[in-house]
Parts: structure tokens; C-alpha cells; sequence
């Protein structure tokens, strides 16, 4: 198992260098000059436009300055932002915690809801139930997520008035983060009633931004558990005279779950991604809007080294994908 | 009072061309302690029956029947719920494939101890005992570390053996093996056949053995139900079976024998049984048997009486009753 972990992390060198190159490539290629916008409507003058290219080394040629930002990253520097001169690395973990706090309720949300429904599809194979679901699933599926965003802040904030249309928490409340996460923090603050605003203001992103895994996670499931509920064990389950929810529930799922974790783990960089505009939508202040912004305004750093930290994460999470197999199916365990 | 009793047992499949009857008019009876043995070639309905008795059929099938009683309670009456409790304690079924059987994602141990705290409520102390005791008795060595392996750590032999101690871990009063021995090497098989008989010398429980092996039906079995085409056609006690039988289809089972074989060329029954489109009018075996005439073809026979071994036939061997 050591062995095996060891060798995964040695295919994380070539991804990193190759997302490093890529993502180093992707800001340049964009048009526009850092320097003129962040100089905005004001202009400024050639001799201070020289000035600026020789302070950020655009006048040295690409590769070296390729090779300048590697050897920052490698020594754990990823640069200063341009537009605030705040370190990249500071500036990504003051805003991290409120994508990963949105990410992980959205996952929950889609596998809560996901999980279940695939089971209860399949049991139930062919019936009105199972079509329902497999069609609103392909409707979820397909639905683009801006246009879903705004017809629930339409329906819930507009219409009905009961959730607040942007942010991470109402206006009433202030607290100095501990955490990151407004669900904690608002419970440490202290304050009556600004849990509850943190969770109001949770729901309609988390929503929006766990429907395509949802729908996802609930195909696949369906049709995992279709194929094991076909095995030779689960009829001897059922000739123990087990109940139907432990036959299904325990003996066809757990053998179901190697597909279904595999699209949980898919989803995440989905939801990463996903998270980009929904956070633009939702007014959230996490990574997702902070990479926009960044690439609106030309900031090489920022968008470099979120880049980084994001497909980071994506490597991370299939190695747990990876190491969660091993765990649901022994057979597995042995083969590594 | 007979332990299992079965009358006019029907199962139907929908399938995509009408349905398909599986099962055709099977009657079963079991007393406690005995020995049945259900032979017949591929296709003849022996698991499908089986099945419907331990309601392990898929939703396309359809079972209906005059009577189905175990133990004088009658299944067909009984919510899935109270069935449940008879099946899996009372009545246990083993399956052909052992290794495809276990749960790869369980231990060995847990999938025994499953139905000891289901249908007995024994805590966790007394189920390891039990579930230790089991795989003694099924002759597996090194029981206490066995437990905890998986099932693909097992060899088919072995497996096949927890699929026996998983079946008898209840004490079931009525044992199925629906060809236990069929996905085995032969030296492993004749190992899975005494253990069987022994445990059922043993704790006297019933037990339906399901095969097309003559060979294992000789050496195990005290009465025979032979079954062709979804109809049982013959039934008798395995002596008479073997030194009379009154339909040609047994017979002919019979002569295909090796150890039977007079000839250098192995007897054979020449043609294939029946399908859903290909059902003759009269007796299902007609197309097949020598004795055929035009009243075999056109109209089903009748049941001869027990003197007949209740051959399912217009003309049994050994002249009318």
C-alpha cells in the first residue's frame, strides 16, 4: 500500500509541471497587458510603463521567465498579486475555506439526495418512479447552471422572498472569521440568529452548484446498482431471508459503490469549475470569483497559482478516490 | 405429515415474445429426513421451481400453484415479511456457482454470522462460536483465521463449503442444492456429496438435490423426480427408478450412461428440449422418443398411476397398469 502511494505520488510531477506550463501559457495568451489595465482609465506614461515591465521582468524572454516563476513555485512562492501586492498564497487560503465550505455542502447535497434515489431507481427498474428520476436527472444534467441559478433567485429570493439573493451572511451580523467556514464561525460568534443567515445564504448556491452532480451521481448509480443486483450474491443474500433495504443497501450497494465514488471524485472537479460561476452568480466570495476577477484584470500571478492550487486539489482527490477503493472492494486492496 | 408440499406449481416468464412457461403442472412433495433428488437436462425448470418455492424469482416471473405448504403453513398466503422468516432458517437453498455466490466485499465470517443474528437474535460472542462450529463441521481447516477471509481468497471447493455452512448455520428443517457440485473439479465434487449426505444423516434434515447427474442421483438420492420440459415426467424411489423406469425419457437418461454403455458409441438423446416457440401440441418429448406415434404427437398424455412411477406418458414402459 506504501509502495503504491509512493509510485501515485510520483505521477504527480509530470501533471504539476505540465498544469504549471500550461497555466503560465494560458494568462499569456489571453490578450491584453496587466500593466495597461491595471492602469485603467487614467493611462500612464512610457517612462513609467518601461519602469513597470522591468519591475514584473516582462522585458526578460518567456522561458525565463517560465523558468523564474518555477523556480518560485518549487521554493513554495507563488508570487505577489499584482492588483492587491498581497501574496498569492495568502490570499488563496482567506478565500479557499468559502469554496470548499460551498463545495462540500453542494457534494453532500448531491449525494444525499443522488445516492438514494439511484438505489430506489434500480430496485424499482422500469417503474413510474425510476423514469420520473432518470428524466428530471437528464434535465438536470443538461441544464445550464447560470440559467438554473437565476430562475431560483427569481422563484425563492424575488418572488417568495425567502432566501437572500447574494453573500455568505446578512448585514446584521459581523464577526472576525476563525475558521473560514460561516457554519462554524457563525456558531462561535455567538450571535442569535447568524447560524441561521449563513445557512440561508448556503442553500440556493448549494443547490444550483450540486444539480449536475446530483443528476450524475444518481445515473450512475442507477445503473451500477442495475448490474450487481444481477449477481449470483445478491441472490444468496436474498436466500438468507434478508430484508429488501440490507439486500440493497448493504450487499448490492457497497459492491455499486466503486463506479459511484469514482463520479463523486469525477464531480469535484466539476464542482470546482462549476464553482467559477456560481460564486460570480452568488456573489461568493471564494476562489471561483477570485479567478474571474483575476483574469478580467490580467493578474498573472493570481490566476498562475490559483490555477495550480486547484488542479492540486483535483490530483489530491482522485488519489483518495483511488485509496477509497481499495477500502469498499478487499479484492482491489489485494491487487495493489 | 409431509414437510413440503407443493400442487400444480406454474411459473411463467414475460419476456420480449410473450410468455415463456418454465414450470409447467410440477407437483413436490418432501417428509422430513428425506432425500429428493430433481434430475432433467438444461432448460427442464428444476432451478426455476426451486426458486419460486424460495421466492427468489425476478419480477418478469409469475408462480402460481393449488397449494404450496411448508410445514403445514401455506407460503402463498404469507406476507413477504413472515416468508421471510422461514426463508434463509428453515428452508436454505445452495447455488451452482460458489465462487460467484459470496459477496466480495464481505468476510467470510460476517456473511455466516448474517442470518445467525437475523433469524436466531444470538449476540456477537455466541455467534463467532456458531459461526466457528459451522466451518468445522463443513471440514474447513483453520476455521478461527477462515473467518476473517474474503471470498476471493477461497478456492471454489472451499467456497462451495461456507455456502454450505452459511446454508445449515440456521439448522434449516429443508435443504436445496441446485447442482452444488456442477462448477467443481470431480475430486472436489465427490468431497462436496458426502459432506452433504453426512450432514443431512446428521442433523435429519430434508434435503432436494438438483442435478442432471445420474451418477450423483444414484449414489445420494432416495427417490427421483425427473423432469423434462417444465413437466415432471417420472417419479420414483431411486432403486426402481434405476432397475425400471417407466417413461422412455428416463430410460433413455439411462442408457446415456457411460458405466451403461454396451456400445463403443455413447448413447445419446438425439434433439434439444423444447423452446417457447417450438412446443409440440401432445407430449413435449415426442419429437424425441422412439416410441412416438400419432397419438404422442397430437394429444398430451396422461399421469400413469404410482405403479407407473407416475410416468407422464401415453404408453410407460412396462405395459399399462
Amino acid at each position: 500500500m506504501i509502495r503504491y502511494l509512493l509510485a501515485r505520488l510520483l505521477t504527480f510531477v509530470p501533471t504539476f509541471l505540465g498544469v504549471t506550463l500550461i497555466s503560465f501559457a494560458f494568462i499569456r495568451v489571453l490578450p491584453g497587458d496587466p500593466i495597461i489595465v491595471m492602469a485603467g482609465e487614467r493611462g500612464l506614461t512610457e517612462e513609467r510603463y518601461a519602469e513597470l515591465v522591468t519591475q514584473f521582468g516582462f522585458d526578460k524572454p518567456l522561458p525565463v521567465q517560465f523558468w523564474t516563476y518555477l523556480t518560485g513555485v518549487l521554493q513554495g512562492d507563488l508570487g505577489v498579486s499584482y492588483v492587491t501586492k498581497r501574496p498569492v498564497w495568502d490570499e488563496f487560503f482567506a478565500l479557499f475555506p468559502a469554496t470548499l465550505e460551498l463545495s462540500l455542502c453542494a457534494i453532500l447535497f448531491a449525494i444525499a439526495i443522488g445516492l438514494p434515489a439511484g438505489v430506489i431507481a434500480a430496485v424499482n427498474r422500469g417503474k413510474l418512479f425510476d423514469r420520473a428520476l432518470m428524466s428530471t436527472a437528464l434535465v438536470g444534467y443538461s441544464m445550464p447552471i447560470f440559467w438554473w441559478a437565476l430562475l431560483l433567485i427569481i422563484v425563492f429570493s424575488g418572488n417568495l422572498g425567502w432566501t437572500p439573493v447574494s453573500g455568505r451572511m446578512g448585514l446584521l451580523y459581523f464577526f472576525e472569521p476563525v475558521t473560514g467556514f460561516m457554519l462554524i464561525d457563525s456558531v462561535l460568534s455567538g450571535q442569535s440568529g447568524a447560524f441561521g443567515s449563513a445557512v440561508r445564504h448556503l442553500i440556493l448556491p448549494t443547490i444550483v452548484l450540486g444539480t449536475i452532480p446530483l443528476a450524475v451521481i444518481a445515473r450512475q448509480t442507477r445503473s451500477a446498482m442495475l448490474e450487481v443486483l444481477s449477481e449470483d450474491y445478491i441472490r444468496t443474500a436474498r436466500a438468507k431471508g434478508l430484508s429488501p433495504l440490507r439486500v440493497n443497501g448493504l450487499h448490492a450497494l457497497r459492491n455499486a459503490m466503486i463506479p459511484v465514488v469514482t463520479v463523486i471524485g469525477l464531480s469535484v472537479g466539476t464542482l470546482l469549475a462549476g464553482a467559477i460561476l456560481t460564486e460570480t452568480i452568488f456573489s461568493w466570495p471564494g476562489i471561483g470569483k477570485w479567478m474571474v476577477d483575476s483574469i478580467f484584470r490580467r493578474d498573472y500571478p493570481v490566476v498562475q497559482g490559483g490555477l495550480l492550487l486547484i488542479a492540486s486539489m483535483v490530483m489530491v482527490v482522485n488519489l483518495t478516490v483511488d485509496i477509497l477503493y481499495g477500502f469498499i472492494n478487499p479484492k482491489i486492496r489485494a491487487r495493489k | 405429515m409431509a414437510l413440503l408440499s407443493i400442487r400444480n406449481l406454474s411459473v411463467e416468464f414475460a419476456t420480449a415474445s410473450g410468455s415463456f412457461r418454465a414450470v409447467d403442472a410440477i407437483d413436490v412433495t418432501v417428509d422430513p429426513g428425506d432425500i429428493l433428488a430433481i434430475v432433467g437436462e438444461s432448460g427442464s425448470g428444476k432451478s426455476v421451481s426451486m426458486l419460486a418455492l424460495m421466492g427468489l424469482l425476478p419480477w418478469t416471473a409469475t408462480v402460481t400453484a393449488d397449494e404450496m405448504r411448508f410445514d403445514g403453513q401455506d407460503l402463498r398466503a404469507m406476507s413477504p415479511r413472515t416468508r421471510r422468516r422461514i426463508i434463509g432458517k428453515d428452508i436454505a437453498m445452495i447455488f451452482q456457482e460458489p465462487m460467484s455466490s459470496l459477496n466480495p466485499c464481505f468476510t467470510v465470517g460476517f456473511q455466516i454470522k448474517e442470518g445467525l443474528k437475523k433469524h436466531l437474535g444470538l449476540d456477537a460472542r455466541a455467534r463467532h462460536a456458531r459461526a466457528l462450529e459451522l466451518m468445522e463441521m463443513v471440514g474447513i481447516p483453520d476455521p478461527a483465521r477462515r473467518l476473517s477471509a474474503y471470498p476471493h481468497q477461497m478456492s471454489g471447493g472451499m467456497s462451495q463449503r461456507v455456502m454450505i455452512a452459511m446454508a445449515i448455520a440456521c439448522r434449516p428443517r429443508l435443504l436445496i442444492a441446485d447442482e452444488p457440485t456442477t462448477a467443481l473439479d470431480v475430486t472436489i465434487q465427490a468431497q462436496i456429496l458426502d459432506l452433504l449426505t453426512a450432514l443431512q444423516a446428521e442433523t435429519g434434515m430434508a434435503l432436494i438435490l438438483i442435478t442432471h447427474d445420474m451418477g450423483v442421483v444414484a449414489e445420494t438420492a432416495r427417490r427421483v423426480s425427473v423432469q423434462y420440459a417444465g413437466q415432471k415426467v417420472e417419479e420414483q424411489p431411486v432403486g426402481p427408478l434405476f432397475a425400471a423406469p417407466h417413461h422412455p425419457y428416463t430410460s433413455a437418461l439411462l442408457a446415456a450412461l457411460p458405466e451403461r454403455a454396451t456400445t463403443r458409441l455413447l448413447p445419446t438423446i438425439p434433439g434439444v428440449v423444447p423452446g417457447q416457440f417450438d412446443r409440440p401440441p401432445g407430449c413435449l418429448f415426442a419429437p424425441r422418443c422412439t416410441f412416438a406415434d400419432a397419438t404422442c404427437q397430437n394429444t398430451p398424455p396422461p399421469v400413469q398411476p404410482p405403479a407407473r412411477g407416475l410416468a407422464r406418458c401415453h404408453y410407460p414402459l412396462g405395459g399399462p397398469a
